[in-house]
C-alpha cells in the first residue's frame, strides 16, 4: 500500500503565508481589549486593516519573486502555478489591499469598523488565488466556496442595515444554486471523462477526434459554465448583481465588482482553454451568446438607473460581455486581450468606487446621479477623477479603458468575428450615453444642495493614483502588455 | 491520494449505468436492452409502491363506506389533548437555539472526519498524520474566536 508523500509546499507559499496571517490577525483582534462600538474597537479594526494590507502586500512579492517561468504543479497535480496565474493573483492581491484601504473610513462613519472585516477580505483573497491556481474540479470548488463564504458575511456585514442584510442573503441563496449547478456539471464529467484533473480530463476528451463528442460531457461543460457564468454575473445569470450592489456597503460593492470577477474570469478562461480545449467549437456558441446578452444588457438597462451602485452594477455586465468577447474567440490573442481587460478594468473600477464612497451630504451618503449636480465647482478634484473613469469606462481614447477594448476588438477581428466586433463597437456607443450622462450632471446641471467637501486621505490617495494610472496609460503601456502576452503564452504553451 | 492522474480508473462502468438516461450510446448491447436490464432491478419497488398505495386507498376508502357518518360540532373541531388549539406552532424563538446548533455541527463533523482518519493512519503515513493536525489547529483557532467573542455564553 503507497502512502501519501508529502507534496512540495513551495509553490503555494503565497496562500500558506496569507492563510496564516489571517488566523493570527484574527486572535490579534479577538485578544484586545474590546468595548462595545467604542474607540477601542475602532482602534483596533484600524491596527488590523493595516497589517492585513502589509501581509497582502508581503503575499504580493512573494507571488512575483517565487514566478519562475515554468509551469509547476503540485497537491498531486491539483495546484497549478504559471505565469497565468501569478497574473491574476498579482491583480486580485492588489484589488484586496485597494479594497481595504479605502473602507476604512466608511465603515468607521457608518459605525461597523470591526477588525473582522479585513481579515475576511483576506480570507477571500485566499479563496480566489486558489482559484485562480485550480489545475482540479476539486480544487476548483474549493476555492471558490472559500471566496464565496467570506463574500456573503462581508456583503451583510453593516448587519443593522436591512438591505445589506438582504444583499447578503440573495447572494447566498442565488450562489448557493450556481454552486449546485456547477457541481452537478463536474459529476457529469467525471462520470464521462473518469478523472478530475484538468491535464488528464484535455486527455481524455481530445483523445477521440473522429468520434462525436459524448452527450453527456457537453451537458456537464454547460452546465459549469453555468455556474462560472453566475459567478461573473453574465447575462442570464446577472439577475442577483444590481441587488447586491445596491444593497451591500459601498467599498463591499468596490470589492465585489473587482476581485471575485478577476478571479472567476481567469477560472473560466482556464477551464475553457485547458481541459475543455478540444470542445471550443461546442461551448463557443454559448460564450457568444452570453458575451452579447451581457453587452446588450449592459448597455440598455442601465440607461434608466437613478442609483449609481445600480448603474454600476449594470456597467459591470457589461465589461463582463466585453471581456468575454476575448474568450469567444479563443485563441492566444483573445486572451490576451481578456488578460489587459480585466487590468484595466481593475483600476477604472476601483478608481469610480472611490468617487461614489466621497459622495457624502452632510456626512451621509448619497448614492443619486442627481446629487452629483454641481460637483464641478464644490469639489473639482472629484469632479476631474470621476470624469475621467467615466470617459475610460466608455472606451474614449486616450484614456485605457479604450484600449482595453481596442485589444479585444483588434483580436475578433483578426479572427474573423467581425459580427462580435461590430456588437461590440455598437453596445459601447449606447453604453457612452449613460457613462457621460454622469459628466453632463457633474458639470453643466446646477446644484440646490453641493456635496461636502470632506475626503478622506487614503480613499483620495487611492482615487489620485488610479486616475493618473488610467490617464497616462497610453503614454507606458509596455508592461502590461508584455506580461499580459507572457501570461496568455503560458496557457497555450502546455 | 495518489492516482488522481490515472486517465482510465475502474470506477467508469458504473457510472455508465447511472447516466445511462442521457446517454445515446448505452455500454453493453443495443439502447433496448441496456435499459430494461436497468429497468428490471426497480420493478420490486413499483410492486411494494403499488401494494402501499392500494392498502391505504382502501382503509380510507372502507371507512367511508362502512363507519356511520354523523358529523356534528364537537366531533368535527380540532383536538389537541382535550383543548382547543390556543396558539400558532410557527413561533419566533431565540437565535440562540440556532447558533448553538450550528457551532455544535462543526464538531460534529470534525469527529466524522476524525474516524476514518484514524482507521487509515498506518496508511495515510506523516502527511495525513499533519494534515489532520492543521485542520484541528484551525478549528481550534475558529473555537477561540467563538469563545471569546461569548458566543457560547449564554447569560
Amino acid at each position: 500500500m503507497p502512502t501519501a508523500e508529502f507534496p512540495n509546499l513551495f509553490p503555494a507559499l503565497p496562500e500558506i503565508f496569507l492563510l496564516v496571517a489571517a488566523m493570527a490577525l484574527l486572535m490579534f483582534g479577538v485578544f484586545r481589549k474590546d468595548d462595545e462600538a467604542g474607540p477601542a474597537r475602532v482602534r483596533c479594526s484600524r491596527i488590523v486593516a493595516r497589517l492585513c494590507i502589509l501581509a497582502l502586500l508581503c503575499a504580493l512579492i512573494l507571488v512575483v519573486t517565487m514566478n519562475g517561468s515554468d509551469r509547476v504543479t503540485t497537491f498531486n497535480g491539483m495546484f497549478v502555478v504559471d505565469r497565468f496565474a501569478v497574473y491574476f493573483k498579482v491583480l486580485i492581491l492588489i484589488s484586496s489591499a485597494l479594497s481595504i484601504l479605502i473602507a476604512q473610513d466608511y465603515l468607521e462613519v457608518h459605525r461597523v469598523a470591526r477588525f473582522e472585516f479585513p481579515v475576511l477580505v483576506v480570507l477571500a483573497s485566499v479563496g480566489m488565488m486558489l482559484m485562480v491556481s485550480a489545475n482540479d474540479l476539486m480544487a476548483l470548488y474549493l476555492g471558490l466556496e472559500m471566496q464565496s463564504l467570506s463574500l456573503y458575511i462581508i456583503a451583510s456585514f453593516q448587519r443593522d442595515d436591512q438591505r445589506s442584510v438582504e444583499a447578503g442573503l440573495k447572494y447566498f441563496v442565488l450562489s448557493a444554486l450556481a454552486s449546485g449547478m456547477l457541481l452537478y456539471g463536474s459529476s457529469l464529467i467525471y462520470g464521462f471523462t473518469g478523472t478530475t484533473s484538468f491535464d488528464a480530463m484535455a486527455g481524455a476528451l481530445a483523445a477521440a477526434p473522429g468520434e462525436a463528442v459524448s452527450l453527456g460531457a457537453l451537458i456537464g461543460i454547460v452546465f459549469i459554465l453555468a455556474g462560472l457564468a453566475f459567478k461573473i454575473s453574465a447575462v442570464p445569470f446577472h439577475m442577483w448583481t444590481p441587488d447586491v450592489y445596491e444593497g451591500a456597503p459601498t467599498p463591499v460593492t468596490a470589492f465585489f465588482a473587482v476581485a471575485p470577477k478577476l478571479a472567476a474570469i481567469a477560472l473560466l478562461l482556464r477551464v475553457m482553454m485547458e481541459p475543455f480545449g478540444a470542445l471550443t467549437v461546442q461551448w463557443q456558441q454559448v460564450i457568444v451568446f452570453i458575451s452579447v446578452a451581457s453587452m446588450a444588457l449592459g448597455a440598455y438597462a442601465a440607461i434608466g438607473q437613478s442609483n449609481i451602485k445600480r448603474l454600476m452594477a449594470y456597467s459591470s455586465i457589461g465589461h463582463v460581455g466585453y471581456a468575454l468577447i476575448g474568450l469567444a474567440v479563443g485563441n492566444e490573442a483573445g486572451v490576451r486581450g481578456v488578460l489587459i481587460y480585466m487590468a484595466i478594468y481593475l483600476f477604472m473600477n476601483i478608481g469610480a468606487f472611490t468617487c461614489i464612497l466621497s459622495m457624502r451630504r452632510r456626512g451621509q451618503m448619497v448614492v443619486g446621479i442627481n446629487d452629483l449636480a454641481g460637483v464641478s465647482k464644490s469639489n473639482p478634484m472629484l469632479a476631474l477623477a470621476l470624469a475621467i473613469f467615466m470617459f475610460s469606462l466608455a472606451g474614449i481614447p486616450p484614456l485605457a479603458g479604450f484600449f482595453g477594448k481596442l485589444y479585444i476588438f483588434l483580436a475578433a477581428v483578426q479572427a474573423g468575428y467581425f459580427t462580435l466586433a461590430i456588437i461590440g463597437v455598437l453596445t459601447s456607443v449606447v453604453g457612452a450615453f449613460y457613462y457621460i450622462r454622469i459628466v453632463k450632471v457633474m458639470y453643466f446641471d446646477e446644484a440646490e444642495e453641493v456635496l461636502d467637501r470632506r475626503m478622506d486621505r487614503p480613499t483620495a490617495l487611492v482615487m489620485a493614483a488610479t486616475g493618473i494610472l488610467i490617464a497616462i496609460f497610453f503614454i507606458i503601456p509596455d508592461p502590461l502588455l508584455s506580461q499580459a502576452q507572457a501570461a496568455a503564452q503560458s496557457l497555450f504553451g502546455g | 491520494m495518489v492516482g488522481t492522474d490515472d486517465p482510465a480508473p475502474a470506477a467508469r462502468p458504473s457510472l455508465w449505468v447511472a447516466v445511462a438516461c442521457f446517454n445515446s450510446r448505452p455500454p453493453v448491447g443495443r439502447k433496448g436492452i441496456a435499459v430494461e436490464a436497468f429497468l428490471s432491478d426497480y420493478v420490486p419497488i413499483f410492486i411494494f409502491l403499488a401494494i402501499a398505495i392500494a392498502v391505504a386507498a382502501m382503509a380510507i376508502v372502507a371507512s367511508y363506506i362502512v363507519a356511520p357518518q354523523n358529523p356534528d360540532v364537537d366531533k368535527v373541531s380540532a383536538y389537541e389533548c382535550g383543548f382547543d388549539a390556543f396558539e400558532d406552532a410557527r413561533r419566533q424563538f431565540d437565535v440562540r437555539f440556532y447558533l448553538v446548533a450550528i457551532l455544535f455541527i462543526i464538531f460534529d463533523l470534525e469527529v466524522a472526519f476524525l474516524f476514518p482518519w484514524a482507521i487509515s493512519l498506518g496508511e495515510i503515513g506523516m502527511f495525513g498524520f499533519w494534515s489532520m493536525m492543521v485542520f484541528l489547529a484551525i478549528l481550534t483557532i475558529g473555537f477561540i474566536y467563538e469563545w471569546r467573542k461569548g458566543a457560547l455564553e449564554w447569560e
